[in-house]
């Protein structure tokens, strides 16, 4: 069998602040195989993009990639230096962001972005560029992209921007896309347009995906497998069924218990108490804690890593449920 | 349940002036003129005294613009505004007060409503202060009793907005629009910036002031689950009008619009897995270009002649459930 496309490993990524030093990802792990999308879910400041930025060699000062590892294809990425990194960027590893114009320049015409792109890691005439470019426009859902291409970024719709970068994403067929919430800011009906398309893409080409969201019912329709951040670390992940239908951590059973459309309308929401902590003032042992109703003496030491049945989470009185899943 | 604000045939029209470079090619002898938007066109809406009503639909729809004429923020182009029966145009200034008072509302982001420099008690004391809700001895435990109502420590009414995180905005927000006593709250997006975890808990408490206060609320949001789990009735807007309201039970149970439809099918949804993902097709056209006769013809699947040709009149499905679109008025063709 093949093996991950990209392999994490006790990734650490801090940040150096005037006042003091923020753990935003802080012991890390997860794998992606070929052809599979994982969610990566949490609340915001969980350290989702910092995971996402690390993984494409983003991190600037006073950032910077303590430990751990980062394996794409089986080579290591940390380490790399910025030229080494822009190789890979946008052939082998390709990325997404909630606002398109990270990836598209506003002054520019889309054929002049595209076909740049295809050059920087293709030699090939600027003719078979720009088919490249017109082809990967069509995959996206864009009609006559022969002329789209002659538009600036500014004459498209937000969905219609947002699909263009995911066309330029495309463009080198890339064996992994790291997707940064980028249906959050569009309409349920655009957004739906986006999460076919992507779906439909991925499963024809293969490529496997990271799809990093603060909303679980994206993460339901879409993911294969679910990684729940809180606070710098994973604290439970598993098949998506196994995490929405059968948490073991107190903190993923609060996040499902808060989402309204899983209750009877009218109902009280299970809302977890007290808000998410500071990275700078983090407790000592488990994060949560100070809003787990499970909490006791053990928790003071922060949990290990526990495997079971092809889950792991971190967490010392996991609900009862995590053996009887299989 | 007894009548508190009817809304009868409300529009508000925006007028777009020329851009510069519009003006630029009119002097070149273009006939560039400035354009109106609908924002709401022939609204027409009644909130019962301590009911729920959610305000839903996507963005540029107009939903926001009707909360503003709903709390008196903007006075509509057309149409009349009722309050507990009353026309608000025809009243004496006390009742026009009691009207103001009465209807409150809460942004989308507490941090750009709240005055950065004030602090969180006087935020909250000062209007039920200016109103005679209390006087300057009886303040501090009215303040109090509201913090605690909201779920915050009154110790905090020294802070500063800015030292509180987004769920405590959003309680202060809360406060400070209970501080006069409102029977009616507009919420604007109210919970759509904060994380799930601090949604539930501002959820939570809306239901329990509604419980506790017999408060009305007109709930707007673009989060369908949001609104199927707080609302008794719900309204879907598309481009400006109304297109389908109705109870809960029916806009959820047993949608008649087609653009209904398409939108509960589009909402992810937790039990949904690996699902395929089903597609209306198109754009939200602009608002300042609406497509004519039925504003969804070119997006609806059962589209015919009429559609393009008609406005659709709103016709009753079942008791309280109104839908506007030809298929329930004798057919497309
Ligand atoms: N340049 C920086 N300097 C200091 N701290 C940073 C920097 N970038 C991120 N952080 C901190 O790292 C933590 C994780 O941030 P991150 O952006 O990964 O969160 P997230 O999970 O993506 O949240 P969101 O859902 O809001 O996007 C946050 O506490 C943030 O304040
Ligand atoms: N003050 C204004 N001047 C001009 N046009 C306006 C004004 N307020 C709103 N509009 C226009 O009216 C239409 C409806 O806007 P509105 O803000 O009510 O929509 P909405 O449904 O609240 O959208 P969103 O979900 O994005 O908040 C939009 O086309 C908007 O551009
Ligand atoms: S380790 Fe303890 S505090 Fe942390 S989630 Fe588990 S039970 Fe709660
Ligand atoms: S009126 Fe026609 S176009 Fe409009 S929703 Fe009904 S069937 Fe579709
Ligand atoms: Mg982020
Ligand atoms: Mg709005």
């Amino acid at each position: 069998m093949a093996g991950p496309v990209l392999a994490v490993d006790n990734l650490a990524t801090h940040f150096f602040t005037r006042d003091g030093v923020v753990k935003s990802v802080d012991g890390v792990s997860f794998e992606v195989k070929p052809g599979e999308v994982l969610g990566l879910v949490g609340e915001s400041g969980s350290g989702k993009s910092v995971t996402g930025f690390s993984i494409l060699g983003l991190i600037d000062p006073p950032g910077r990639i303590v430990g751990g590892s980062i394996q794409l294809n089986g080579e290591e990425l940390v380490g790399r230096s910025e030229s080494e990194m822009r190789k890979v960027r946008g052939k082998s590893l390709a990325m997404i962001f909630q606002d398109p114009m990270m990836t598209l320049n506003p002054v520019l015409r889309i054929d002049t972005q595209m076909i740049e792109a295809v050059l920087a890691h293709d030699a090939v005439s600027e003719k078979a560029a720009r088919a490249r470019a017109a082809e990967a426009l069509g995959m996206v859902g864009i009609p006559a992209p022969e002329e789209r291409l002659f538009a600036y970024p500014h004459q498209f719709s937000g969905g219609m921007r947002q699909r263009v970068a995911i066309a330029i994403a495309l463009l080198h067929r890339p064996s992994l896309i790291i997707a940064d919430e980028p249906t959050t800011a569009l309409d349920v009906t655009i957004q739906s347009q986006i999460l076919a398309e992507v779906q439909r893409i991925c499963a024809e080409s293969g490529t496997a995906l990271v799809w990093i969201t603060h909303d679980l019912a994206v993460v339901a329709g879409l993911a294969d497998r679910v990684a729940v951040m809180y606070a710098g670390r994973i604290v439970e992940q598993g098949g998506v069924d196994d995490v929405l239908d059968r948490p073991c951590h107190p903190y993923t059973q609060g996040l499902i218990g808060s989402v309204p459309g899983a209750h009877p309308a009218g109902a009280r929401l299970h809302a977890i108490p007290g808000s998410t902590p500071s990275l700078k003032h983090l407790p000592q042992g488990c994060a949560f804690a100070p809003r787990c109703t499970r909490a006791d003496a053990a928790c003071a030491v922060a949990p290990p890593i526990t495997m079971n049945q092809g889950r792991a989470y971190r967490c010392f009185h996991p609900a009862a449920q995590a053996g009887a899943s299989a | 349940m007894s009548e508190l604000l009817r809304l009868t045939g409300i529009s508000k029209r925006f007028t777009k002036s020329v851009d510069l470079a519009g003006r630029i090619a009119n002097v070149l002898g273009a006939k560039n003129v400035p354009r109106v938007v609908h924002a709401v066109d022939d609204v027409d809406l009644v909130v019962s005294a301590g009911e729920v009503v959610g305000l839903v639909g996507e963005s540029g729809c107009g939903k926001s613009t009707l909360g503003r004429v709903i709390a008196g923020i903007h006075p509509p182009s057309a149409g009349a505004v009722f309050w507990e029966g009353r026309d608000i145009n025809a009243m004496d200034a006390e009742a026009q007060k009691a009207f103001t008072l009465g209807v409150q509302m809460i942004f989308q982001d507490p941090m750009s409503s709240l005055n950065p420099r004030m602090r969180a008690g006087e935020i909250v004391g000062e209007a039920p202060r200016v109103h005679g809700f209390t006087d300057a001895q009886g303040q501090r435990a009215y303040v109090d009793a509201l913090f605690q109502q909201v779920g915050l420590d009154p110790e905090y009414k020294q802070r500063l907005p800015h030292q509180f995180s987004g769920g405590q905005r959003a309680r202060i927000g809360i406060a400070r629009a209970l501080a006069v006593k409102p029977r009616l709250l507009v919420c604007d997006e109210s919970v759509a910036a904060l994380d799930v975890s601090i949604q539930a808990q501002v959820l939570n408490l809306f239901m329990d002031l509604r419980e506790q206060l017999g408060l009305a609320y007109v709930f707007i949001s673009h989060d369908l689950g949001v609104v199927r789990h707080i609302a008794d009735r719900v309204v879907i807007m598309y481009l400006g009008r109304v297109v389908e309201s109705g109870p809960r039970a029916a806009i959820f149970g047993t949608p008649q619009h087609p653009y209904t439809r398409a939108l509960l099918e589009n909402v992810p949804r937790l039990d949904a897995r690996k699902r395929r993902f089903v597609t209306v097709k198109g754009e939200i056209p602009s608002p300042l270009d609406p497509p004519p006769g039925c504003h969804f013809h070119p997006r609806c699947p059962h589209a015919g002649p009429r559609c393009s040709r008609e406005v659709p009149v709103k016709t009753a499905a079942s008791q309280g459930h109104i839908v506007a679109c030809h298929l329930a008025d004798g057919g497309v063709d």
